[in-house]
């Protein structure tokens, strides 16, 4: 560290052990025989040496470049640019609280205050035993479910500080833990295997959580005739100038 | 207008098996009409299936709105080049939420459009570029597209029609900018995504510098149905010019957020008054019809068409459909100081006007969100956003100065109100979800007096404070 203070470069990172190479060389040549040139399996590449050690670090870069016969600046310039690759050691389950617009109003900044507080970490910090990371993240695509936690790139929905507080600590306490939507937990670095392109292998994993919740299903739900929650029934709510008309069809049907 | 009945209304066609048993799997697929487009698509001559898709009148459903086969039609044929089809599926607009869901409850819509996309084409390596931040899909396409090669649908000769594609399922890893077709076209070339000069357009140097289509998910997923149903069936939904149906994604400050199939052209007021309104005792405040990057409307524009011309004439774009609704206990301020922050943190750094310029309207807005704010503030916001509109690398600049704009011109009294007031009005724990009355039929609404309201929604002329409810046609 200390020629590092010194402001000299550093000497290249060491490179993987062995075995560990050789396992990874049957991954990567799977991954790169998936493109027509080989530099477009840059970005699994570095999800598959995230894999292996839970971040992007010299050695996996350095490994990354040797595939692909890349410098390793052009493999780091592409590691930086991208928020999923982290850069340092971090924790198991990667916590991610959407703070983007739509969901900060709707609750992700108090969630992510929170959250903080009760673990005690910053933003992009990891709590002291390594089962935590908490960062806060941009917009998921998940806005009718809002506020949106995100655990390993798995989506836990319609959350509040209670629920998200919940959440952390049945992860540190090693109880199973299952998204909304996706399937039950795996570790950072399987997840970050899946993300290589290699599918999940566990049983079942594809389908669990079934089709979405309730508002990937509202349209659908109100073109059969369902009501939806907290509409009353099948009323119209209608413009202005059809006031009384509303109220003539309003006694229909109850709550959902 | 007249009162409009839910069934009459919608019109589900991608999303009109998510509520079957496992919609995602092939046997569900197929039992719904599954793949019947992909063996019509296969009897026909690659160049009518492109003039069949044009003549529907299918458009893009990514936020341009770029007629979908013309951009198949512009792909060079003869030219002894290969030929790609890349998906974009790296949905990452602030608001919008209706790719995901998709593919998550109906994946082989995607893939069958992709192989009869590829048919038209003639390419026989196509690509998906979903972002990697959604796992639970990543998993899902994983599981359709070995399927597809299972059922024959995928690899060489598809379906004995003397026809090879291969489908790769490429994951990105957290940025924005490459749902932009140029910058996603680099990233899945393994570089930085990073926006590239156009011309030449991706149809005649893409992926590879070879000819290449770059399509959104819900524009492919579209064609199966197209091709199954026929382009005069397509054209009895939408109008003339915005033909067919399409994935709204209503969120926010409302009763029941989702995603709601219809026609083009349905309004905001429509699908409110379906959906159970604006949150029980609110009223809406302001909206965006595409996503955050498309201008905002207020409670003025409920009766705009939700359509290209029609979202167009009114001074926005349709863009995603993310109808993202926020109620009269949000500071517009917040909402685009934060949406202001993520372009800021999402701009690529290639170009000045965007990177310099997104970075000094954060610190401006932030300060006057703060209330430290000073007099000239607004104006040299409004400078700085006309300096990245137009003058920017490419569209992530316009549409960070889109929200800076809309505001200004809709709500900049609420601006000088905080220069004025040296604070911000609004109290944040307000417009959460459990501060709301949102799923209770509570009252609590009714009995506030004008004094609870913030401040900033008593607009003196009523040019932004028109919230009497009795006005508003769209509370529960």
């Amino acid at each position: 560290m200390s020629a590092t203070e010194l402001g000299l470069p550093e000497l290249p990172a060491e490179p993987y052990p062995a075995e560990v190479r050789e396992r990874l060389d049957a991954d990567a040549a799977e991954i790169v025989d998936r493109y027509p040139q080989s530099r477009s399996a840059l970005l699994p590449l570095l999800h598959l040496v995230q894999s292996e050690e839970g971040f992007v670090s010299r050695t996996g870069i350095r490994y990354c470049a040797e595939r692909l016969d890349l410098t390793t600046a052009e493999v780091t310039a592409v590691a930086t640019f991208y928020t999923m690759y982290r850069r340092r050691p971090a924790g198991e389950y990667h916590v991610g609280v959407c703070t983007n617009t739509l969901c900060a109003v709707l609750g992700g900044d108090e969630i992510f205050a929170e959250l903080q507080r009760h673990l005690g970490i910053g933003n992009n910090e990891t709590t002291e035993d390594g089962s935590i990371s908490l960062e806060h993240i941009e917009c998921n695509a998940a806005c009718d479910y809002a506020p949106v936690v995100m655990v390993n790139w798995e989506f836990f929905d319609n959350q509040d500080p209670e629920s998200a507080k919940q959440l952390v600590d049945d992860l540190r306490a090693g109880a199973e833990v299952r998204p909304t939507r996706g399937a039950r937990l795996c570790g950072f670095k399987d997840t970050a295997r899946i993300l290589a392109g290699f599918p999940d292998e566990r049983p079942g994993a594809v389908d669990e959580s079934g089709a979405g919740g309730l508002p990937s299903m509202a349209g659908l739900r109100l073109a059969h005739g369902e009501t939806l929650p907290g509409t009353g029934g099948p009323k119209v709510v209608s413009p202005r100038q059809q006031q009384t008309d509303d109220e003539s069809n309003g006694g229909e049907g109850d709550e959902a | 207008m007249t009162a409009t009945h839910p069934e009459k209304l919608l019109s589900p066609v991608l999303s009109a098996t998510w509520g079957e048993e496992k919609p995602w799997t092939l046997a569900t697929y197929r039992a719904h009409d599954g793949y019947k487009g992909l063996h019509e698509a296969l009897r026909m001559n690659p160049d009518d299936v492109i003039a069949l898709v044009k003549d529907a009148g299918l458009r893009g459903r990514g936020g341009a709105g770029f007629p979908t086969g013309m951009k198949w039609q512009f792909i060079p044929q003869g030219d002894g080049k290969p030929h790609y089809l890349v998906v974009n599926a790296d949905e990452s607009e602030p608001g919008t939420c209706k790719d995901i869901p998709l593919l998550f409850a109906n994946p082989h819509s995607l893939i069958e459009g992709m192989i009869i996309a590829s048919w038209a084409i003639r390419c026989s390596h196509a690509f998906i570029y979903l972002r990697g931040e959604t796992v639970p899909v990543l998993r899902r396409l994983h599981a359709a597209v070995a399927e597809a090669y299972e059922a024959g649908y995928l690899g060489r000769d598809v379906l004995g029609s003397g026809f090879d594609l291969d489908i790769t399922v490429h994951a990105g890893a957290g940025a924005y900018i490459c749902g932009e077709e140029t910058a996603l076209l680099d990233s899945l070339e393994g570089r930085r995504g990073q926006p590239r000069l156009r011309p030449p357009f991706p149809a005649v140097a893409g992926l590879y510098a070879c000819p290449t289509v770059v399509n959104n998910v819900e524009s492919i997923a579209s064609v199966p149905a197209i091709l199954h149903k026929g382009k005069d069936w397509f054209r009895t939904m939408g109008s003339e010019k915005s033909p067919g149906f399409t994935l709204y994604s209503l969120s926010g400050h409302v009763t029941n957020p989702g995603q709601y199939e219809a026609p083009l052209g349905v309004t905001l007021r429509q699908l409110l008054d379906i959906s159970g309104g604006v949150r029980e005792g609110h009223t809406l405040k302001f909206w965006t019809p595409g996503g955050s990057s498309t201008p905002m409307f207020t409670d003025k524009h409920l009766d705009v068409a939700l359509d290209y011309e029609g979202v167009g004439a009114a001074g926005s774009m349709l863009g995603t459909k993310a109808l993202q609704v926020f109620d009269e206990t949000t500071c517009v301020v917040r909402a685009v100081t934060r949406w202001t922050e993520f372009y800021a943190h999402e701009s690529c750094g290639k170009c000045t006007p965007c990177r310099e310029g997104t970075y000094w309207l954060v610190q401006l807005l932030r300060r006057i969100e703060a209330g430290e704010g000073v007099p000239g503030d607004l104006e040299k916001l409004n400078d700085i956003a006309d300096n990245i509109n137009g003058k920017s690398f490419c569209a992530l600049g316009d549409g960070a100065a889109s929200p800076i704009f809309s505001s200004l011109q809709y709500f900049r009294d609420e601006y000088e109100q905080h220069l004025r007031e040296r604070r911000c009005p609004f109290d944040p724990s307000a417009s959460t979800v459990w501060a709301g009355t949102r799923g209770r039929r509570a009252t609590a609404g009714k009995d506030r007096s004008p004094e609870d309201d913030p401040p900033g929604d008593r607009g003196p002329d009523g040019q932004n404070g028109d919230f009497d409810p009795s006005e508003n046609g769209v509370l529960a």
